[in-house]
């Protein structure tokens, strides 16, 4: 009671401040990894240890069935993906021509599939999209984060940046009221992060698999009582691509773990 | 599916206490959940996990409805000569999956 009582004060007196906004300046820019217990860190960085390598050798072995009326694989038009696909997952989200909107690796992999293989799109979150795509994410590992680039992404990057800063849910808190002014406080027993997503998808230990940043952020929208954008969302898409826009130049480490 | 992740260093010297780990993708499933509709998701657990080194058992663990989802087991052994682990996890539901590892010991 007393905890629901200071968790409510502390809410209240939150919702109240005007938000600071502003942008966390580069070298003060820090991986969700930096908050975590060294244990947790240790399964990160053991490659034998992190359950998302689980992911990451199925997509391996995805890469290269063929699949779709097409009978193509991934790897019949990109090759070795270990190769060629070095880097990619640090721009994404990227714009596509034909959509005249920015799409997610999760949503290239899908267009792909439709365009290219002539095979149904993946579910949202179904293991065989996590794997491709924890596959794809692999190879950007230690890469700088470069999404947000391109001039034609600009009005999405600003409509991302509009819904990271509005206000929503009952709580009534936009996501910069935690992931920009308080990420060096703690919230009940867990560390307030900044909210870089430099590891997606990350193996969550509370959800026991692997997710992707889209499923991370519905539930923080779950958590400040507001409705999630459905999975796929351009919502969701555009709050992706300025959240990667906004961890410009750190060190991408998918598949991440995080608690 | 891949489903295993092995780390046995390749080599050792002979009498070297040395560690072995063992990552399976499992969804351990409690058997105490129920769906929305309030009907019992059977248990789906892995209930038995085994090491030979060279055919002899050296390790072997009982797993229970409270261990995560992806069961990591790591443990030590003594390398005494060159060879072969196999790792074998057996389950409910029919559940069974192998695994080896190579070991040179000088």
């Amino acid at each position: 009671m007393i905890l629901l009582r200071a968790i409510l004060v502390a809410v209240l007196l939150t919702a109240s401040l005007p938000l600071r906004a502003g942008e966390i300046p580069l070298d003060q820019r820090r991986s969700g990894y930096s908050f975590m217990a060294p244990d947790t860190q240790k399964i990160q960085d053991d490659e034998t240890a992190n359950p998302g390598m689980l992911w990451v050798l199925d997509g391996q072995a995805l890469w290269n069935k063929k699949d779709g009326t097409a009978a193509k694989s991934c790897a019949d038009c990109h090759g070795d993906g270990s190769e060629t696909m070095k880097a990619v997952a640090a721009r994404y989200p990227a714009f596509d021509t034909r959509l005249g909107a920015p799409v997610d690796l999760e949503q290239r992999i899908n267009l792909e599939r439709e365009r290219h293989q002539g095979a149904q799109p993946f579910t949202y979150e179904s293991p065989d999209l996590l794997a491709l795509t924890a596959f794809v994410a692999e190879q950007s590992r230690g890469t700088a984060i470069a999404a947000g680039d391109d001039p034609r992404l600009k009005p999405f990057i600003e409509k991302g940046n509009v819904l990271f800063m509005q206000r929503q849910g009952q709580l009534n808190l936009a996501c910069a009221s935690c992931h920009d002014d308080n990420w060096d406080k703690h919230l009940a027993g867990s560390a307030i992060t900044q909210g870089q997503p430099t590891g997606y998808p990350v193996y969550r230990l509370e959800w026991q698999t692997l997710g992707s940043l889209q499923r991370r952020v519905r539930g923080c929208l779950y958590g400040i009582r507001a409705r999630p954008y459905e999975y796929g969302a351009p919502e969701l898409v555009e709050l992706e691509l300025y959240l990667m826009s906004r961890a410009r130049g750190m060190k991408m480490e998918s598949p991440a773990v995080r608690p | 599916m891949a489903s295993t992740l092995i780390n046995v260093q390749p080599k050792a010297k002979r009498g070297d206490v040395i560690e072995i780990k063992a990552l399976t993708s499992h969804i351990m499933e409690t058997g105490f959940r129920r769906t929305a509709a309030g009907d019992l998701v059977p248990r789906n657990i892995i209930t038995t996990f085994t090491c030979r080194y060279n055919g002899t058992e050296i390790f072997r663990a009982d797993l229970f409805p409270a261990i995560a989802a992806n069961p990591f087991i790591s443990f030590f052994t003594v390398a005494t000569e060159s060879g072969k682990f196999d790792f074998e996890w057996t389950g409910d539901l029919g559940f069974t999956q192998t695994a080896s590892a190579k070991i040179i010991v000088e």
